[in-house]
């Protein structure tokens, strides 16, 4: 089951009594014009696009002033592809070295850790030998909570007591990992806010350690944003890339009423691509990322949002 | 975005271009504005279209100011300002408190809002603050570790966790409640686990907790990151629990928190607290005033609106007071700011995005070294000196030069700086960001001296700072002012007891450069030099 038809079957209640929420615009036979758009717009802020919703709803009346939008239709396909191509293509995480080294950062809460746990259960279903880094070392029980899921999901995990370095955790974990040959190695890292510049400094040595130990590593670098985050999720994604180069984003808690749409102004912005989502708690709730399910869950949700007041 | 609603609607050159009234025609750019900004800081796009309703209303409307003096643009301020705070408010929410039996307070949220820490947080408070004795009750059976997560905060916290396993969670709360009557706890703090509102078997669970155990508190705990989403989900906690009300976390970041207001319309319960960081004493009190600043992406606005008021309340005064301040923009000012800028890191590059700012910056150098050579130029300086560099000819400038065991080069390089500092001052109020800097904040700084420029401080604190402590607790003020103006910091401003005297002796105050510190331990059990270990590994985070 995609993405889309889980979101679907999610939100079914919603869904079937507002419908979807570009057909909703379009109720009882009302016919396109700039209001019908400048309630879209509202729609697609409602989805946390931001100022992109402006600029794309823009575009779209200049289309329809140009005769090039008529019906629903036109304008679902016209958006649909819109959204589709400012998102771009994306891929997985393809393993390009051995061990390959993945290091995962975020905000506080964002999802780091279940994440981690998902990615551990997707590569152990796909053979490869798995090792856990517990480098958040500072909020209480992470490690416990971390080492639940390696048992879970039959990774390894390397961890050391709380207070610890964490830096020391990433550099035992990747020569742990050389040394007995695991396929890929995970490694969690603490919480923190990008704008808190001395744990900043401190992802960037964690990430220094490993590329001492591994050249080339870490080969990925995944930012987990929460999908429940506004506009915020921009500056999150460009002061991570500044520190530790960030490769790819996995976008959680999807299977709310949120849709991420801050990951568009991203893409935009700083050329990170969307490479994973998840969609709930359990391991097994992860999806590889496909613009077009996306945008159309995008589409769907808009004007699903109930009245404010 | 930051300097985007400021640079619209301040001074002469913005949207009201110096008009004296506000019509229906010359606020339509201004409302417009507005939305842009509310809708920036992720305020849900519904609540900002009936904020800028009542933004009209009150600014067209009989409650309109009268007073032909204040121009259009400080009224229109004025307006969308006292609007956000009054939605905002009130400030006094207090938590609820049983009349006889337990306190229960439930905390309800989505996944990794805060919750858990914040109910450690809210224990802390209420044992300092109020005398209380609670119990915390671990009742998130799904995330790994959640139980061991609470525990951990208990231990630190000295104080009791109850859980059982094997209970479902209403049950076990049930159980919570009868232990702390048993064990004469008089709160009872019910940690559950994180749920969207669309999980209608988790939301079930919640009233089903609520039903056995009939809190006096039902707390919602948002990020303070969190989208549109918010005005969906608190609408859905709500129906459920009739929440009584809300916590917003992780302000210490740069969010604009826009939800915070998307949560008052929906639910009208007052927002009870601001998390500020990860450790337990991270909880401040809500401001509305700070809150409205900072998601209108203007903190100054706080300042404008004080400048509008003043010219309301106080008229002339007002401008005689601005120009008796600038007046007084010392060296001792602008070290005590070299450092507050510093510290709290990032806020160089902020201010450097604000238009004017970024060259008067570039002449600051504010490396660590620097203003250790700084410092030591201030202290061979007199005080006479420090508070009129004018003073300041060759001879005074080779004896303070000698005195610090530098050139005399570096003393100019110093009045350089100075130079460069006030005219930055200078610039920010003509941009009309001075007001964050006027004020309220430079009636604070002003109270840290004496009429006559003499120091009055209290600090008995050694070295330069202790020496500078009038001026430093003066800027305390200016510093709030800054820290609003780049909305970082709880709530928008520094956090409250932010005291920049505290910065000569290195402490990392301010939200964005705090280093996670651990809660002192204060057990006397055998786990003390264990924790001490612990503290101290920490302390090299
Ligand atoms: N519904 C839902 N919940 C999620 C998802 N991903 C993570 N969570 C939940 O969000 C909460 C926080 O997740 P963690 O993985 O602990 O987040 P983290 O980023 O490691 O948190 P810190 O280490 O505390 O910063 C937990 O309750 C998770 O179960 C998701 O895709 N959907
Ligand atoms: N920076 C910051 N982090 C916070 C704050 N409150 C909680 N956190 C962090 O956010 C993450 C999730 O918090 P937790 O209490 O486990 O959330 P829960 O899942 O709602 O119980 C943890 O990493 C906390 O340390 C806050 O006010 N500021
Ligand atoms: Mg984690
Ligand atoms: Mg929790």
């Amino acid at each position: 089951m995609g993405l889309f038809d889980r979101l679907k079957q999610r939100l079914g209640k919603t869904r079937s009594a507002i419908g979807d929420g570009l057909s909703a615009l379009f109720r009882g036979g009302r016919p396109m014009d700039e209001q019908l758009l400048d309630e879209l717009e509202e729609m697609l802020y409602g989805s946390d696009l931001g100022p992109l919703a402006t600029d794309l709803v823009d575009d779209l009346k200049r289309r329809f002033k140009r005769g090039e939008l008529k019906t629903e239709d036109d304008l679902r396909a016209t958006l649909r592809e819109r959204l589709v191509g400012e998102l771009g293509e994306a891929g997985e995480i393809t393993l390009t070295a051995k061990p390959h080294v993945v290091l995962v950062v975020g905000v506080n809460g964002s999802g780091k850790t279940t994440t981690i746990a998902k990615l551990a259960r997707r590569f152990r279903e796909q053979g490869h030998s798995v090792l856990i880094g517990a480098c958040d070392t500072f909020r209480a029980a992470a490690a416990d909570q971390l080492e639940v899921w390696a048992e879970r999901t039959g990774a390894a995990i390397v961890r050391k007591t709380e207070g610890a370095d964490p830096a020391a955790v990433a550099f035992d974990t990747v020569d742990r990992a050389a040394r007995e040959n695991f396929d890929v190695v995970l490694v969690d890292t603490a919480g923190r806010l990008h704008t808190q510049t001395n744990l900043m400094a401190e992802l960037e040595k964690i990430r220094r350690v490993i590329a001492k130990r591994l050249d080339g590593a870490p080969h990925s670098v995944l930012l987990v944003l929460d999908g429940t985050n506004g506009q915020n999720a921009i500056a999150q994604a460009k002061l991570f890339t500044a520190s530790v180069e960030v490769t790819g984003l996995a976008v959680t808690k999807l299977d709310g009423t949120a849709r991420g749409g801050a990951v568009f102004a991203i893409r935009r912005e700083i050329g990170l691509p969307v490479q994973y989502i998840g969609t709930g708690e359990r391991a097994e709730l992860l999806e590889a990322f496909e613009p077009g399910a996306f945008a159309d869950a995008i589409l769907s949700s808009a004007g699903s949002s109930e009245t404010a007041r | 975005m930051l300097d985007g609603l400021t640079a619209k609607l301040g001074g002469a050159l913005g949207l009201f271009k110096g008009q004296r009234e506000l019509t229906d025609a010359n606020i339509e750019e201004g409302l417009a504005a507005v939305r842009q900004a509310l809708l920036e800081a992720d305020v849900h796009f519904k609540v900002a279209r009936d904020f800028v309703e009542s933004v009209r209303t009150r600014a067209l409307g009989a409650g309109r100011i009268q007073d032909k003096s204040v121009s259009a643009s400080d009224q229109f301020v004025h307006a969308v300002h006292r609007e956000l705070v009054e939605l905002m408010g009130p400030e006094d929410a207090k938590l609820v408190f049983a009349s006889n039996g337990p306190t229960v307070i439930l905390m309800a949220g989505l996944q990794g809002a805060g919750k858990t820490t914040t109910c450690a947080k809210l224990a802390k408070h209420l044992v300092t603050k109020l005398g209380k004795r609670p119990l915390l009750v671990a009742a998130d059976i799904k995330r790994p570790a959640a139980v061991e997560q609470l525990r951990v905060l208990g231990r630190q916290l000295d104080l009791p966790v109850y859980h059982e396993d094997g209970l479902e969670p209403p049950v076990l709360c049930e159980r919570g409640l009868k232990e702390a009557i048993r064990t004469g706890r008089d709160v009872v703090i019910l940690d559950t686990a994180g749920r969207l509102h669309v999980d209608d078997e988790l939301m079930e669970e919640l009233a089903a907790i609520a039903k056995r155990t009939k809190p006096h508190n039902q707390v919602l705990v948002v990020d303070a990151m969190t989208g549109q989403d918010a005005v969906r989900s608190a609408e859905s906690f709500h129906r459920k629990l009739a929440l009584t009300g809300v916590v917003l976390t992780k302000l210490d970041g740069d969010a604009r928190g826009g939800a915070a207001l998307s949560l008052k319309a929906v639910t009208g319960r007052p927002i009870l607290f601001a998390g500020v960081g990860e450790k337990i004493d991270d909880l401040d009190a809500f401001s509305a005033e700070r809150m409205a600043g900072r998601i209108l992406g203007m903190g100054d606005v706080v300042g404008l609106v004080e400048t509008a008021q003043a010219k309301i309340d106080e008229g002339e005064a007002q401008a005689q007071f601005e120009k008796m301040v600038m007046g007084t923009f010392t060296i001792e000012d602008m070290l005590a700011q070299l450092r507050m800028i510093q510290n709290l890191g990032p806020m160089k590059k902020v201010l450097g995005m604000m238009p004017g700012m970024g060259d008067a910056l570039k002449n600051v150098d504010m490396d660590d070294k620097h203003i250790k050579r700084i410092e030591a130029l201030c202290t061979s300086m007199t005080v006479k000196e420090r508070l009129q560099p004018d003073l300041l000819d060759m001879s005074r400038r080779r004896r303070i030069a000698r005195g610090a065991g530098q050139d005399v080069a570096d003393v100019n390089a110093l009045l350089k700086s100075y130079k460069g500092m006030k005219q930055m001052m200078k610039q920010m109020n003509k941009m009309g960001l001075g007001a964050a800097m006027g004020g309220k904040a430079k009636r604070q700084a002003l109270a840290g001296m004496s009429p006559t420029g003499e120091l009055s401080g209290d600090f008995g604190g050694p070295g330069l700072m202790g020496r500078l402590g009038g001026a430093a607790k003066g800027l305390g003020g200016a510093a709030k002012g800054l820290g609003s103006l780049v909305g970082l910091g709880g709530g928008g401003g520094l956090p409250e007891g932010f005291d920049p005297s505290m910065l000569g002796g290195g402490g990392g105050a301010g939200g964005s450069g705090g280093a996670r510190r651990p809660q002192p331990a204060r057990d006397k059990s055998k786990e003390k030099a264990k924790r001490k270990q612990k503290q101290k590994n920490r302390k090299k985070r």
